[in-house]
């Protein structure tokens, strides 16, 4: 199988002496013609990797911000068709990897097959569901890699090393470690045990490692040194947009 | 089968977070809930505090008009007034088994909020029960009762704002106290092992019918009916009719209004495979699969989903899943006030409604089991804006 196109752009970013950067924006938002203003935006302000929401009416890992952002896309007509024929159009854009974050039943609906080699054909480099844990994983992660593509693990701090484990056999393009035993959102401080639990992590997986959930300031990453390769940044980049913000200036932070 | 499993339908869809906790009750159900300590502690409260066992009563007036034996199986004389204590008895114990101190529970109607509460005071344990916003102003008088009883209610403001919304933030509460809380799921719906786990707790209603049938009608009864919501007293009221190959089983489901496009809450007659709230089974869902909103006139039965046993028995035959719409349980609910001086729930209504409007095709003399959940008290300000708006009687 080839190389993950996601593994290759961390470690171009470590290589570079930086952590890669990978934002979220839930597809159409803030609205669907600026949603790709902003995609843009974020892959020529620095993204290393770019996750991409599929809406669900019933976001179950997510805090508030990300799932009002959700539902609001879900009203302006946001579907999980119209976003890979828009990526297709725009495929070959983006010097970011891209990857779709979404609950399974709307993937599911959509046939995992079809998925698959649609998503491939729109220059999708694989997914992130986090509703779908290590029992269920086997009919997408078969599907996804007939075409290339990544299914990316979640890990949390209360995963046993046995489960790590299991999650690590044939893991490709990194591994997503859940900062905190809750759901998505920023978080003024991070729980200590993160730095044990990660150095299991580290061990255990041979993709690179990216933290998220809870993050909202580059100093708060300081703690973790070479522990983890990447960062990954939603609620604060929607409450950013919220309050008047764009992507660009957003990343502008982030970037050194 | 694989594992959590019931055909195609059920498994454990949820977030990585809440696989430990999942596997930790898994393994309490395998080495608590059948040991002799626990079984006799829960059979002394079923039996002293809930009251059990619940009669299996011949309704005398609806019998005569029918020309078949309608049997109630009596739920409704449960403590707190519906099935749902005999789960979160169960539930409740079992969570002081495990160490935990807190039981959270998500409610729709009310009723397995109160049941919660109920059990947490009594077994000193601590209680937050998540309701949708809309529930909330609803059913009101249910959370007086759950505050009385010392539960924290907390409205949830997100999606829908009902059952489906407050399962969500349930599940979410959930991942983060998972250490010190037993998430009391309410209906025999949810990721393993909460199907199972819930039908466990509920089998007590089809174990005491089976017996009682065999008593008073001195053999099996031809028909078992029971409303199905979630399923919690569908499961309960079928599971051990289920090897009876002779005894039609019938699931009701709510069909809302009845009119053509209204919202309903019948997934297994009018919905499509999906995955939500953790497992596999029967939804109602847009083509993308986005979950869509349903409806009841019964507050307990409004829910996109169901459990994924009965999506199985559907899918095999072994239960047939019929439709009530709401003015048909109405007239349910007038007929059983009427007729037997019961004030019945209204989502028991739809089973009876099912007895009622298929009289014409049970033979005469034949004998019908249905499932009466739980009594009416809850949803007279439900029954009271109806016939305001002309409909039960007119």
């Amino acid at each position: 199988m080839n190389p993950s196109i996601l593994t290759t752009r961390v470690m171009e970013a470590l290589a570079a002496g930086r952590k890669a950067l990978i934002p979220f924006l839930p597809g159409g938002f803030p609205d669907k013609d600026r949603f790709f203003d902003e995609l843009d935006a974020l892959d020529a302000g620095g993204a290393d990797i770019i996750e991409i929401g599929v809406p669900f009416s019933d976001p179950v890992a997510d805090g508030p911000v990300v799932e009002r952002a959700s539902l609001s896309c879900l009203l302006n007509g946001t579907c999980l068709s119209w976003l890979l024929g828009e990526l297709s159009r725009r495929k070959g854009r983006y010097k970011a990897g891209l990857v779709l974050m979404g609950y399974y039943n709307p993937f599911l609906q959509y046939g995992l097959e079809q998925l698959a080699a649609d998503a491939a054909e729109a220059g999708v480099a694989g997914f992130i569901v986090p509703d779908l844990p290590l029992e269920e994983a086997g009919p997408m992660a078969a599907a996804l890699a007939g075409h290339g593509l990544d299914l990316i693990p979640l890990v949390g701090l209360n995963t046993s090393e046995e489960r790590l484990a299991a999650y690590a056999k044939g893991a490709r393009g990194f591994v997503y470690f859940v900062s905190v035993l809750g759901t998505t959102g920023m978080r003024d401080t991070l729980p200590a045990e993160i730095v044990e639990r990660l150095k299991v992590v580290r061990r255990l997986f041979d993709v690179p490692v990216a933290l998220g959930f809870g993050i909202k300031s580059p100093e708060q990453l300081t703690a973790f040194g070479d522990l983890i390769d990447a960062v990954v940044f939603g609620s604060a980049l929607i409450a950013h947009i919220e309050d008047g913000g764009t992507a660009a200036s957003f990343m502008e932070r982030w970037r050194d | 089968m694989k594992k959590g499993y019931y055909g195609d339908f059920g498994g454990q869809f949820v977030p990585e977070l809440l696989m430990p906790p999942l596997l930790e009750l898994e393994e309490a159900m395998r080495t608590i809930v059948p040991s002799e300590a626990f079984q006799n502690e829960l059979n002394a409260l079923l039996a002293d505090y809930v009251g059990r066992p619940s009669p299996l009563y011949r309704c005398p007036n609806l019998s005569k008009e029918l020309g078949f034996d309608l049997w109630l199986k009596r739920e409704d004389l449960n403590h707190t007034g519906a099935h749902k204590i005999n789960n979160t008895m169960g539930q409740g114990l079992l969570t002081k088994y495990m160490g935990k101190s807190v039981l959270l529970a998500e409610t729709g109607a009310g009723q397995h909020g109160v049941a919660t509460a109920t059990a947490a005071a009594m077994l000193g344990l601590g209680c937050v029960v998540y309701m949708g916003a809309e529930d909330v102003e609803r059913q009101s008088h249910n959370v007086k009762r759950m505050k009385l009883l010392g539960a924290e209610v907390v409205p949830v403001q997100s999606g829908t704002k009902t059952l489906k919304d407050a399962i969500n933030a349930a599940l979410r509460y959930w991942i983060a106290e998972q250490n010190t809380t037993h998430y009391c799921f309410g209906t025999a719906a949810g990721p393993h092992p909460f199907p199972l786990l819930v039908r466990e707790f509920q089998a007590v209603i089809s174990r005491e019918a089976r017996a009682q049938c065999l008593e008073k009608m001195g053999r099996l009864p031809d028909y078992v009916v029971a409303c199905v919501g979630g399923g919690s007293n569908a499961i309960g009221m079928f599971h051990h009719f289920v090897p009876d190959g002779k005894v039609k089983l019938i699931g009701v489901e709510a069909g809302g209004t009845g009119e053509p496009g209204c919202y309903n809450s019948a997934p297994i007659s009018l919905g499509t495979p999906g995955v939500l709230h953790g497992m596999r089974t029967m939804l109602l869902q847009t083509r993308e699969g986005q979950i869509e909103p349903s409806h009841s006139v019964s507050a307990g039965l409004d829910y996109p989903g169901v459990g994924p046993e009965h999506a199985h028995l559907g899918a095999t035959g072994r239960v047939r899943y019929d439709i009530a719409v709401d003015s048909e349980a109405l007239a349910a609910f007038e007929a059983l006030c009427r007729r037997e001086g019961i004030i019945p729930a209204l989502e028991s209504c739809h089973a009876v409604a099912w007895a009622l409007t298929h009289a014409r095709e049970i033979p005469k003399g034949a004998q019908v089991v249905v499932c009466l959940s739980g009594r009416g008290d809850k949803d007279l300000g439900i029954i009271e804006a109806y016939e305001r708006k002309g409909g039960a009687s007119a």
